[in-house]
């Protein structure tokens, strides 16, 4: 609130000329016109992100608990997790596209690698945190792995799971976003350039808000469902 | 073999386990009858967990066996039930799954299950909490609930380290009451760990006491008073004389 209002004096004034910060009249004037087209374009980014973040996920699970069950592959791989991090996403979204084209494709692989990293972690940690106690216990009911992993260790990464999903669904949008600006046919990425060659600021502030709201609707989603996967999470706080 | 395993359901013979060359328990001998409640009485540090650990299995001794009901299971684990202080109870479970889990891990299927576990629910004093969560419940109705949990799952025979521990006085010496009720009627034979004298006296029907550096057990005393005890047990004339023993022999 304090923002826009600071937003809109600085406008008011003019200490910026118009042309380079548009009013917040300006922008939500854009936003309500353009927004059918903001709509058109969401569905595009959003089928990217849903793919990518859908494959990051089965992949993360994968990974994550073939590393928790064979501590070898968890030393040979947990260092190569942590340096492909370092690799800014804006660096190889070029290489992708050159090597992919201008369809969806390099921008799913894109954020697949940009989500995988956060849930894979966020799953590890879950695993490593699962009490020891609880382990022994069950082993010495006679349970075997797999069953102490369905009954022990998946459930008592969910939280943690959630925690990096939650990251990710933002990185997902945002990551589909830097993908399209590099080249596409549709997407906000795509649209956002669009405008940027126009110097229409109002409608850049435009996209950039419905980015925003996009990524913090995704993320009451995923809080959304976490409630309802977790219900005892609820009834414990309630005595 | 030293000492019979006949009516005795657990034997422990000649058990020695060091950490680091460093020797934590020395020479144990201990056995367990069916149905008996034997309690291992000794200081903080002394080796009880230890010995726990090696009787269910999960440490192997660098000597001595262990049998059940005949059966050498040395550093078998899966065999003997137990129960920690920490009740364990898995908090995405229900509380009639939490107590219905040994039974589906033995292969009985999940409404069967169900059906054994909640028909023992009330005798535990957990009616009515079947569909709640563990952390909707008190500390004590958990230790129930873990007490019902490791009940199922054993076979006649328990080890239980410190279950009433975390209990705030009064919810404990109602548990000591509630437990010695629901022992009278279920099969269950328990080694039962604890550091408290009074707890020891007030449930056992023999006490193991273990002292020193490395561990040993260095006195038995069997609890002569009849089950059921009066209420006011732990103020009588013969309570004292076996706490005043007790503390002799542990110091
Ligand atoms: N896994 C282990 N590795 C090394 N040392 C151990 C291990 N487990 C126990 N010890 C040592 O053995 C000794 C006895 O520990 P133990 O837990 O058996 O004592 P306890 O009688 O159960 O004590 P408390 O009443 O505090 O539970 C301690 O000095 C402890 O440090
Ligand atoms: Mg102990």
């Amino acid at each position: 609130m304090l923002i826009v209002a600071v937003w809109a004096a600085v406008c008011g004034f003019d200490v910026v000329p118009s042309y380079m910060l548009p009013s917040p009249q300006s922008v939500a004037k854009a936003f309500i016109e353009d927004f059918p087209l903001l709509l058109e374009h969401s569905a595009t980014t959003l089928a990217e992100a849903g793919i990518g973040l859908g494959i990051g996920i089965i992949l993360a699970f994968v990974t994550a608990s073939l590393m928790d069950r064979f501590r070898l592959l968890y030393t040979a791989l947990y260092p190569l997790l942590i340096i492909s991090q370092t690799i800014p996403t804006v660096a190889i979204a070029p290489i992708l596209i050159m090597w992919m084209g201008y369809d969806m494709a390099p921008k799913i692989a894109l954020i697949v690698i940009t989500t995988f990293f956060p849930i894979t972690v966020s799953l590890l940690d879950g695993y490593a945190s699962v009490d020891k106690d609880a382990v022994s216990l069950l082993r010495s009911m006679g349970a075997k792995n797999s069953r102490i992993f369905f009954t022990v260790k998946l459930p008592s990464s969910l939280s943690q799971f959630f925690a990096g999903l939650k990251i990710s669904v933002s990185y997902a949008v945002v990551g589909g976003v830097i993908a399209e600006w590099l080249g596409g046919f549709e997407g906000l990425g795509v649209y956002m350039t669009r405008v940027r060659k126009a110097y229409q600021f109002d409608k850049m502030f435009a996209v950039i808000i419905f980015i925003i709201i996009i990524s913090l609707l995704l993320m009451v989603a995923v809080s959304l469902i976490r409630k309802a996967v977790m219900p005892w999470e609820r009834k414990g706080d309630k005595k | 073999m030293s000492i019979s395993t006949e009516n005795n359901i657990l034997v422990a013979e000649n058990v020695s386990k060091s950490f680091d060359n460093n020797l934590i328990i020395d020479n144990i001998n201990i056995h367990l009858k069916n149905r008996e409640i034997v309690s291992l009485l000794g200081q903080s540090g002394v080796g009880k967990s230890t010995l726990f650990n090696i009787l269910s299995g999960i440490y192997l001794p660098d000597s001595g066996k262990v049998y059940l009901k005949g059966e050498d299971i040395t550093g078998k684990p899966g065999k003997i039930s137990y129960m920690l202080q920490k009740d364990l109870l898995l908090p995405y479970k229900t509380v009639l799954d939490n107590t219905a889990l040994p039974l589906i891990i033995k292969g009985m299927k999940k409404k069967d299950a169900r059906a054994k576990a909640s028909a023992l629910f009330a005798q535990f004093g957990l009616e009515g909490c079947e569909k709640k969560y563990p952390a909707q419940l008190s500390g004590g109705m958990r230790q129930r609930a873990a007490l019902l949990r490791t009940y199922l799952s054993s076979d006649g025979i328990a080890l239980l380290d410190e279950p009433f521990s975390a209990l705030d006085t009064l919810t404990k010496s109602a548990m000591h009451k509630w437990y010695l009720d629901i022992m009278a009627k279920i099969d269950l034979a328990t080694v039962f760990i604890t550091h408290d004298i009074d707890e020891a006296i007030l449930l056992s029907d023999r006490i193991y006491i273990m002292t020193g550096k490395p561990g040993e057990i260095t006195a038995e005393i069997v609890i002569n008073r009849k089950k059921p005890r009066p209420d006011n047990f732990n103020l009588s004339e013969e309570f004292l004389e076996y706490k005043r023993t007790i503390v002799e022999k542990l110091l």
